[in-house]
């Protein structure tokens, strides 16, 4: 239904400004396309205010490439780098008051199934870890353990980058930075770990250097929560600003950095499992068929 | 859609969608002996609310939780418990922006924690419908009834109408949505009312049949696209444009912040219509007038009658909408009057400050009496003033020290 709206009025065809046409001619509505097609095609993200050499854009891109069905998503946000180049994006993008992004989601979630009711739309969270960890830290704690049926990514740079490189929950012990001039007191937060414990039926960490493996986690993350529970992906995009990361070495750090921290790691629940199996033939989830016993 | 093609059927409950003008001005009435709570909870019976996201805090937790047992019985069809009334207004954010006719009720200390929402939400075209049964806010810690959050509310960008009785509460809860999701109008409305007064107390009401309801909210209505991608992939964020030149920053956030208050007094002409005028007025010729909202004007309807036994004429208005505020009507109904009093429950006076900033020769206004905290308002107290006001010796209260 809504790809109708991804066409031309006929007849205004020639009107339509340039950028609109190249999305409806050349973008990825309505097709099948890969991070692997990149530069092939129109991007929903392409122009953007963001710093050179940023590894979060890189990883925006991506994830948005690997929306399943970005004709029916709606992206969710809240102050932050990410904002700046998500709210270009030619998908409708929501921003609400700070860190209530996840309480957004909810409500927008809940009301999008009342009116659409099977036919699903895709909520998709992209906070940074100020906005997530921080003063989103009840709201995105709540959503899932409620269950809510949304994805949430934190776009954890270890910094407030938007604001000029301030201390968060996700900036490592020791890192000085403003608002921690003796350095930072206390651990990175693992919200890994309590994305486990508050129930997510999905979650992955990953670094943007794997483009193929970013588009299969925001895949799965975005499939199973339509359905399932909540997903959560805490993707390191590093701030080559505050970090003072040459851009030629933004993805050396990001290598570095994955090695260190941010190893791949991705937590499927059972019924995850199931559903992706089932639903959407995910192979690697079919069961097994157990072993005709043998008697000799 | 056609909204009127849908007058006649009914909805998932099985009650027949119903023309609002019927439903509220023609369909019959029965007297029902209910408290503020229970009334709040026979209005959004009527009203077609999709989602309702609940918190409790004092005095507004009965009618939240009554409104539970509507989506239990089907009547809503989504409701949860937020974590905090911040998050609950953010909840319902969401829930409008996918077009969704959302409900929820606050109080007090729970208003202004929810309050970076308020001025979102009229920025964003989002015509929620918040409940707000006003009560003290801290500190020191108070439970009761006090009007001083609608102050902050008035300044939200929001419709702000204050309910004085039940009845109000139940007609404007349902015409409150009629206003609020008029295409040219699309803010969000505080309905105020004075907790505990109206919430705790009984009253008969006249209810509506509750086979009826409003038709459902239709989001294609709303002058800005709802976040649902059944409208054209341009790009539609709902942010100042701070990553623009600030020209553009700053254009788009005036032109717009002005837009949303043009929108409020847009809804003028609608709220006319639907609640009878802006402003109730009686025997406005006398040369004094008791002015107020809310059950300040009840106390005041008591002082009048008990001046009247002692021979002293005063007419009354009631002001029912704070926003848009009625200038005009006040201009008109007080253009006789030489002594102005405002009741209110509240330490700061804020009614009587707005009245000021509207009417020639505010001396006439006088800023009082006022309780707060929960204090009760006496007519006596009233009475009083009225006689202070006129140079009249009072001997009606002993040892306020005067």
């Amino acid at each position: 239904m809504s790809l109708d709206y991804v066409k031309f009025t006929p007849g205004f065809e020639s009107f339509m400004p340039k950028e609109y046409r190249d999305m409806v001619e050349h973008g990825p509505f309505g097709k099948k396309t890969t991070v692997s097609q990149m530069g092939s095609f129109k991007e929903i993200l392409e122009e953007h205010p963001m710093c050179a050499g940023c590894a979060m854009t890189l990883f925006i891109r991506l994830a948005i490439i690997a929306f399943p069905n970005p004709e029916d998503t709606i992206t969710v946000g809240t102050a932050g780098c990410g904002r700046l180049a998500i709210s270009q994006a030619a998908i409708p993008f929501v921003y609400g008051n700070y860190g209530d992004q996840n309480g957004v989601a909810s409500g927008l979630s809940r009301g999008l199934r009342i009116r659409f009711g099977d036919k699903h739309k895709d909520v998709v969270v992209i906070a940074g870890d100020g906005g997530t960890a921080d003063i989103g830290f009840q709201q995105v704690l709540h959503s899932w353990f409620r269950k809510e049926r949304f994805t949430t990514i934190m776009l954890d740079n270890e910094v407030y980058g938007n604001t000029g490189g301030q201390e968060s929950g996700m900036t490592t012990r020791g890192a000085v930075l403003k608002m921690a001039p003796l350095g930072k007191k206390f651990e990175k937060m693992d919200m890994v770990a309590m994305a486990k414990i508050a129930g997510c039926a999905y979650i992955a960490t990953v670094v943007p250097n794997n483009p193929r493996r970013v588009e299969s986690c925001i895949k799965k993350a975005v499939l199973i929560a339509r359905e399932v529970g909540p997903t959560y992906i805490q993707a390191y995009t590093s701030c080559n600003i505050e970090y003072a990361i040459p851009t030629d070495q933004v993805m050396a750090d990001a290598k570095t950095v994955e090695d260190d921290r941010y190893k791949f790691a991705e937590y499927v629940s059972e019924d995850a499992k199931a559903y992706l199996a089932e639903r959407y033939g995910y192979k690697e989830f079919i069961q097994k068929p157990v072993a005709a016993v043998t008697t000799a | 859609m056609d909204s009127t093609a849908i007058i006649g059927t009914t909805n998932k409950k099985g009650q027949v969608i119903t023309d609002p003008r019927v439903m509220m001005n023609d369909a019959p009435r029965t007297p029902s002996f209910f408290t503020g709570s229970e009334v709040i909870k026979e209005a959004v019976r009527r009203a077609n609310v999709d989602v309702m996201v609940a918190y409790p805090i004092t005095p507004q937790s009965e009618a939240a939780a009554l409104c539970g047992e509507l989506f239990a019985e089907g009547y809503i069809g989504d409701y949860f418990r937020g974590e905090s009334e911040f998050a609950v207004m953010s909840q319902c954010a969401g829930a409008a922006f996918g077009g969704a006719r959302v409900f929820t009720t606050t109080a007090g200390p729970g208003t202004m924690r929810a309050m970076e929402n308020f001025p979102m939400w009229a920025g964003s075209r989002l015509p929620i419908q918040c409940i707000v049964t006003c009560r003290g806010i801290n500190s020191p810690l108070s439970i009761q009834p006090d009007t001083i959050e609608i102050a902050y509310l008035m300044n939200t960008g929001m419709l702000v109408w204050h309910a004085e009785t039940a009845q109000d509460f139940y007609d404007w809860i349902l015409k409150g949505y009629i206003v609020s999701e008029e295409p040219d109008v699309h803010l969000p409305l505080a309905l105020c009312c004075d907790g505990f007064f109206v919430t705790h107390t009984k009253d008969v009401v006249g209810l509506t049949p509750a086979d009826m309801c409003l038709p459902p909210y239709d989001p294609y209505r709303s002058p800005v696209p709802c976040m649902d991608m059944e409208c054209p992939p341009v790009r539609m964020m709902r942010d100042p444009f701070v990553m623009k030149s600030n020209y553009i920053s700053y254009a788009t956030h005036a032109s717009w912040q002005q837009e949303v208050w043009a929108a409020a007094e847009r809804s003028r002409k609608h709220t006319i219509a639907w609640l009878d005028g802006l402003i109730e007025t009686e025997d406005v010729d006398a040369d004094i007038l008791i002015v107020s909202s809310g059950t300040a004007v009840s106390q005041g309807r008591e002082a009048i009658r008990l001046l009247a036994d002692e021979g002293i004429r005063v007419g009354l208005v009631k002001i029912k909408t704070l926003r848009p505020w009625p200038e005009e009507e006040l201009l008109e109904a007080t253009k006789h009057a030489s002594h102005i009093i405002v009741p209110e429950f509240n330490a700061i006076g804020w009614m009587a400050k707005e009245i000021k900033a509207t009417l020639p020769n505010s001396k006439r206004v006088v800023a009082g009496p006022r309780v707060c905290g929960g204090m009760t308002l006496p007519p006596e107290v009233i009475v009083e003033e009225v006689k202070k006001a006129i140079g009249m010796r009072s001997g009606v209260l002993a040892g306020r020290g005067g």
